[in-house]
């Protein structure tokens, strides 16, 4: 046993005696890993002070010996023996066999190459773009396979999976409905209030409700939505599917013979375009609720006055512009959520990355398209 | 501490953990009862059992993942009831814990994984810090060029190895397998059990390896335990293992596969 009799020296400690032509370095106290620091530094002490050669470390006194210690031995040894004869003595046959394992040996240094900033800062938007193109063609090419599977579908009923459809429409959808209520609940109230404040200068206080009406059946209704489907269900997806895909899960479907995109994303998929436009209906109902309360507090608007107006303000194309646009939202947050799932690497921070990127894709996505559906409805008039 | 150990040490054997009475369960149902367990300081102490008897759980409960309902464990003297959370941190520090899928911290490569406890606990420079982390790289057998690769560019052996190189970077007195050698192909497993035996003999570890594997047994255990119906059926020596009547260690050392073990011990 290496351990116990002489764990009486509390720290690892090197007498060194100079004698003729030869030092003695005797050594003490636990030479082990809880007293690194010392030892360390009582090997470096070592190294500057011995003068003579040869040198003889002597471990018949040292206490408990592990691998920390012996490699400092070691590499002390190692460094006087540039200068003349190093050796170790009175060793224990386990410490013997602990110094032997713990011979010194080069480790090969891995230095990194040095990079200039700028050329890393060049690399780094090289990449990014580059990244922004493979994810365009990932994301058309990824919607042919959908649609591909879709097709197989429909020409094989048998193979759609309904009840996976209604689970993930009650996660999306149903579970989806208080939080989106009460923030377009209170999205409208905002907006009201500051329109009536901004409106009453002009003695205009009911166009106030022209402007909630268009604004929240049009854009408001949608784009809050899905700016929380992406963050509630487009982060959950990108999770489940990257979990998954790390577990070997989706290729264990797809040894099965069936196809992962059928069984996982079609489903998922489907439930969010189903989804998304019930949600918006909602949300819109919220959000002209809370208008409309704001109108009655704030501006003295009666309710039966919000309504009448309400129905002159806005037809059935406002309505319809904020409805057409849900299922594309859908898409786009379905579509950017599995790809960036199945692009999950084995290790947990990957998966991180991966979902915070879905997140933030889908929002900016989801924006984006709203800007090019402003321009393609004012351009025909709609 | 110091002292307890010194008046253990005057005893036969020196106990390094000791269970007393230990009951687990979960909900209604009780895994562990009344169990009585003694591991002893330099050993090699395989523990078998039958898949779902708890051999998992035990040494969950000896580490603190699990609690336990009844009973006691004394880990180097120390009962880990009575403990300050400060002596419980320095206690972790003397035992290492290789999990059955290694749990190597899949953001870290297999050096910085191994540092893990070394910056926690020590305070090393970089330099030595590098140094050793290399070294223990190399004593569980890695080429020098894993140490920069991530856990999931590794193979299943080699993550075992670095799991083992990360569970002995404290140098701890006890080191915890849970089934080391599974999922290795017959001459990863037979190197790895060479590998724990060097290991013990040289650093003098206590061993405590939960296995199935029939060829770790024979060749490097000294002891075994058996556990079934919630206590330890037998302990001892694989020989004792032999003798016993009880029908689950008989078919488990008795078995077809068993068999194949020691005829092939026998010619080797």
């Amino acid at each position: 046993m290496i351990v116990a009799q002489s764990t009486l020296a509390p720290e690892p400690q090197a007498t060194i005696e100079r004698a003729e032509g030869q030092t003695t370095v005797r050594l003490s106290g636990p030479w082990t890993a809880p007293h690194a620091e010392r030892v360390e530094a009582v090997a470096e002490a070592i190294t500057s002070e011995v003068e003579t050669y040869p040198v003889v470390f002597d471990l018949s006194e040292i206490g408990r010996l592990d691998t920390l210690g012996a490699w400092a031995l070691n590499r002390t040894r190692h460094e006087l023996s540039a200068k003349g004869q190093a050796d170790i003595a009175n060793a224990s046959p386990e410490q013997a066999i602990l110094m032997q394992e713990t011979a010194y040996r080069e480790f090969e240094g891995d230095q990194k190459p040095r990079h200039s900033r700028l050329v890393d800062f060049l690399v780094d938007v090289g990449k990014t773009v580059a990244g922004a193109g493979k994810d365009l063609v990932g994301g058309v090419g990824f919607l042919g396979e959908l649609v591909s599977a879709l097709l197989r579908v429909i020409i094989h009923p048998g193979r759609f999976r309904g009840s996976a459809v209604i689970n993930q429409l009650e996660q999306i959808a149903y579970r989806g409905v208080p939080i989106i209520v009460l923030i377009s609940f209170l999205v409208g109230c905002i907006v009201s209030q500051q329109g009536i404040f901004q409106l009453i200068k002009f003695g205009a206080t009911p166009f106030v409700i022209d402007l909630i009406g268009i604004l929240v059946l049009r854009e408001l209704g949608v784009l809050l939505t899905s700016i929380m489907v992406a963050g509630r269900s487009g982060s959950a997806f990108t999770a489940e599917i990257g979990s998954m895909k790390m577990r070997e899960e989706i290729d264990a479907l797809r040894v099965m013979g069936l196809d992962p995109i059928e069984v996982l994303i079609v489903p998922r998929i489907m439930a969010l375009v189903i989804g998304l436009p019930l949600l918006t209906f909602i949300s819109s109902i919220a959000a002209l609720v809370g208008g409309g309360l704001t109108t009655w507090i704030y501006g003295d608007i009666s309710p039966d006055i919000f309504l009448t107006r309400l129905r002159a303000a806005v037809s059935l194309n406002t309505f319809l512009v904020g409805m057409i646009k849900a299922p594309f939202m859908a898409l786009v947050i379905g579509i950017i959520a599995t790809l960036e799932g199945l692009a999950v690497e084995g290790s947990a921070e990957s998966l991180g990355r991966h979902v915070t990127s879905s997140v933030v894709k889908a929002i900016f996505m989801v924006i984006v398209l709203d800007g090019l559906f402003a321009m393609f409805f004012a351009a025909i008039n709609y | 501490m110091l002292e307890r150990r010194q008046t253990d040490q005057a005893k036969d054997r020196d106990v390094i953990i000791r269970v007393r009475g230990v009951e687990v369960g979960f909900g209604e149902r009780t895994i562990l009862k009344e169990l009585d367990l003694d591991v002893y300081r330099g050993e090699i102490l395989g523990f078998v059992g039958g898949s779902g008897q708890g051999k998992s759980v035990l040494t969950r409960a000896i580490l603190g993942l699990v609690p336990k309902r009844a009973g006691t464990i004394e880990v180097l003297g120390q009962n880990l009831d009575d403990l300050s959370p400060e002596g419980r941190r320095q206690l972790e520090r003397h035992w290492g814990v290789l999990f059955q899928q290694g749990a190597l911290f899949s953001a870290l490569t297999v050096k910085q994984n191994i540092q893990v406890p070394m910056r926690e606990y020590l305070n090393l420079s970089d330099r030595l810090l590098d140094e050793i982390a290399m070294l223990k790289i190399e004593m569980v057998g890695l080429n020098p060029d894993a140490a920069d690769k991530l856990p999931s560019e590794l193979s299943g052996g080699m993550i075992k190895r670095a799991a083992l190189a990360r569970a002995l970077a404290l140098d701890p007195e006890i080191v915890f397998l849970d089934e080391p050698t599974s999922g290795l192909d017959p001459i990863g497993a037979g190197e790895f059990d060479d590998l724990i035996a060097t290991l013990q003999r040289t650093l003098g570890l206590t061993v405590f390896m939960v296995t199935h594997d029939l060829d770790s047994l024979y060749s490097v255990c000294d002891r075994i335990a058996a556990l079934g119906e919630g206590k330890i059926l037998a302990e001892g020596p694989i020989e004792t293992m032999l003798e016993s009547d009880h029908p689950w260690l008989r078919s488990y050392f008795h078995g077809k596969r068993a068999r194949a073990v020691m005829a092939g011990g026998a010619q080797g």
